[in-house]
């Protein structure tokens, strides 16, 4: 596979290089770019933006292992996310995690075969007060409860 | 009927967050009005305010305003925190959405009164719908000149400033100022030693300022109806109106702005409609998980502000209230806290990167019904060492939430403890430090 942003893309790294007085401020959203096109962080991805923005790659390492959200395998199509920290906690958040670990066959950070689920159990989300909640890449379902999580689950495709 | 309180970050006006809506209602008002003014007047403006940080510390917003250098030409940078990560915590959301205009005139009046080149708005990695919906307020405030070159001519002044998103990762840490400007350079988010402090090196060794997005947000309201009068809602010692984030056992949960000073009982009973099934509290924690809990049986006269909690042991923190009812298992709360805060910890210090680890294990025994005796005493020893010992306050902000729940509910504790005779040996064997594992025999 080549790893190479398009001309596009390769403008809204400018951009983001052009917001910070240095080079190196751009590698969170360039890293961000990155995940979002190639779906996780290779070896040669990271080299690939150590290149773009004159940074070693150890560097471009050390900051994507530092940011748990920055996928350093492969992730599902749907990264299902279940809150257990406290507040989701206290209204059966534990449990939610469970079943839907059950119902997918999957435990905290694996994937499945056909690429398509990947779960994870994560901290808090910021959305304690729709208790418990889960998130589905970059949205939140809030006040869930089993069958809520069949709903959600069984329409994606 | 219920009380009318007043509303000022959130008030409650449909579209608020559309720039024509904001507008409509007195919107970049303030900030036209405090360009006309000196920066020392509107510092002065925000001292007699007694506005207090919302992210957590509650320090005097005037006063850490005019830490910053005057007389430099260096460039001077705002970096607003937009982390919202302490579990608890979700109010800075709410502006993202319903109000991120106020947040952007908020940061222009900033800008103005202490000089600086530009603003970063830090916002947490999780929120992807709030990045883009600030992004995209933040865009239009630009193409209406209110941001930027532009904002010469529309305000009339040779001040102008830009604003930028930056979005974190998945990082509780990078909530810390100087682990945020870490993140923020392009580095992993390790905190920084302090002093120096960040109004003399900062972002990129410049001049930062440090502000909670509800703190910002406060701003404008405090520039139009005057410091003074803002001075005089809510708790005297603590004035204004704070976003409480009510969650766990209430009948409904959610962000509610309500003047500091709020007995909590009104808040969790009157606000929130009280507890499910109506089951009596068992615990209340007032400020997001760092903060230390209160019993259920005190919180009576419980009002909610910093000067008022302090005499409870506690603290206002983010206000993010976290409700328990008298069927929680305290034990269990406190091993998902210090899990939490093991899982988060950065590793730089070791008192906090063994510390926490110990006490997630500690818990885990006694939640598992295999603890001793002597592990309560041990979780208490393991705070002392933690508390004050480390570079930034995550040290304390696991330590204290332990030490207050065994503190409160000892008996929770020494419930779990499995009944057998326990020898614990000293922590020092030969000079040579031990693990917990290494150091319980049962006989
Ligand atoms: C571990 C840790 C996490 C923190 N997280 C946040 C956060 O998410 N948001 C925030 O505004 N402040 C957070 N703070 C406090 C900041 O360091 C800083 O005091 C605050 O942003 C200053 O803003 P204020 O003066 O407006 O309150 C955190 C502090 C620590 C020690
Ligand atoms: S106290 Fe903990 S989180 Fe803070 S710098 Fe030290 S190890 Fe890192
Ligand atoms: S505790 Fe689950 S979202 Fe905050």
């Amino acid at each position: 596979m080549q790893i190479e942003f398009t001309t596009e893309e390769l403008q809204e790294v400018q951009h983001h290089i052009s917001k910070y007085p240095e080079k190196k401020a751009a590698l969170m959203p360039v890293l961000w770019m990155a995940q979002k096109k190639w779906g996780w962080l290779s070896q040669d991805v990271m080299h690939y933006v150590g290149e773009l923005l004159d940074l070693p790659a150890s560097h471009v390492e050390g900051v994507a292992t530092f940011y748990t959200m920055y996928f350093k395998k492969p992730m599902g199509k749907y990264h299902i996310q279940v809150c257990t920290n406290v507040s989701c906690m206290l209204l059966k958040g534990k449990e939610l995690y469970d079943y839907t670990s059950n119902k997918l066959g999957l435990k905290h950070n694996e994937r499945s075969e056909d690429g398509m689920f990947s779960l994870e159990e994560v901290e808090c989300m910021g959305a304690c007060g729709g208790a418990p909640m889960i998130a589905v890449n970059e949205d939140f379902y809030e006040y869930m409860n089993n069958q809520k999580v069949d709903e959600v689950l069984d329409n994606l495709k | 009927m219920m009380t009318e309180y007043p509303r000022i970050v959130l008030p409650d006006i449909p579209d608020l967050h559309k720039i024509e809506v904001y507008k409509a209602h007195n919107g970049y008002q303030a900030a036209a009005k405090s360009l006309k003014m000196t920066p020392d007047e509107v510092i002065n403006e925000v001292k007699a305010s007694k506005l207090r940080g919302r992210g957590g510390a509650c320090f005097p917003t005037g006063l850490k305003w005019s830490f910053m250098p005057k007389s430099t030409d260096k460039p001077k940078y705002l970096a607003v925190n937009g982390d919202e990560s302490e579990p608890g915590s979700f109010k800075d959301r709410q502006i993202f959405e319903h109000n991120p205009h106020q947040l952007i005139e908020g940061i222009l009046i900033a800008g103005y009164s202490m000089n600086l080149k530009a603003a970063y708005v830090y916002i947490r990695g999780e929120y992807h719908k709030w990045v883009k919906l600030f992004q995209d307020a933040v865009d239009e405030a630009y193409a209406n000149g209110y941001v930027g070159e532009k904002m010469k001519s529309t305000f009339g002044t040779n001040f102008s400033m830009d604003i930028y998103v930056h979005k974190g990762a998945g990082a509780y840490i990078c909530g810390e100022e100087t682990s945020l400007m870490n993140s923020l350079e392009g580095d992993r988010g390790y905190p920084r030693f302090k002093p120096p402090f960040p109004a003399q090196v900062g972002l990129w060794q410049m001049p930062t300022t440090v502000n909670n997005v509800e703190t910002i947000a406060t701003i404008p309201p405090i520039m139009n109806m005057g410091g003074v009068e803002y001075a005089k809602i809510g708790a005297p010692g603590h004035p204004g109106t704070i976003l409480f984030g009510v969650s766990g056992h209430v009948n409904k949960p959610g962000v509610y702005e309500l003047p500091t000073g709020i007995p909590l009982k009104t808040l969790i009973y009157d606000i929130c409609g009280g507890v499910p099934g109506n089951k009596k509290i068992k615990a209340v924690i007032p400020g997001g998980s760092s903060m230390p809990p209160l019993r259920g049986d005190e919180i009576e006269d419980v009002l909610m502000d910093e000067e008022s909690l302090k005499k409870y042991g506690t603290h206002i923190g983010t206000a993010g209230v976290m409700v328990m009812d008298e069927d929680t298992d305290i034990v269990a709360v406190t091993l998902r806290i210090a899990h939490f805060y093991h899982h988060e910890s950065c590793g730089q210090c070791t008192p906090c990167r063994e510390g926490t680890g110990w006490m997630d294990k500690i818990l885990k025994r006694l939640v598992a019904g295999e603890g001793s005796q002597k592990d309560v005493d041990l979780l208490l020893s393991i705070c002392d060492n933690i508390e004050g010992n480390t570079i930034c306050a995550l040290g304390d902000a696991a330590a204290w939430p332990v030490r207050g729940f065994i503190q409160k509910f000892r008996e929770e504790f020494e419930a779990k403890v499995k009944d057998t005779r326990v020898f614990v040996a000293p922590n020092v064997v030969h000079g040579k430090r031990l693990s917990h594992k290494d150091l319980v025999f049962k006989v």
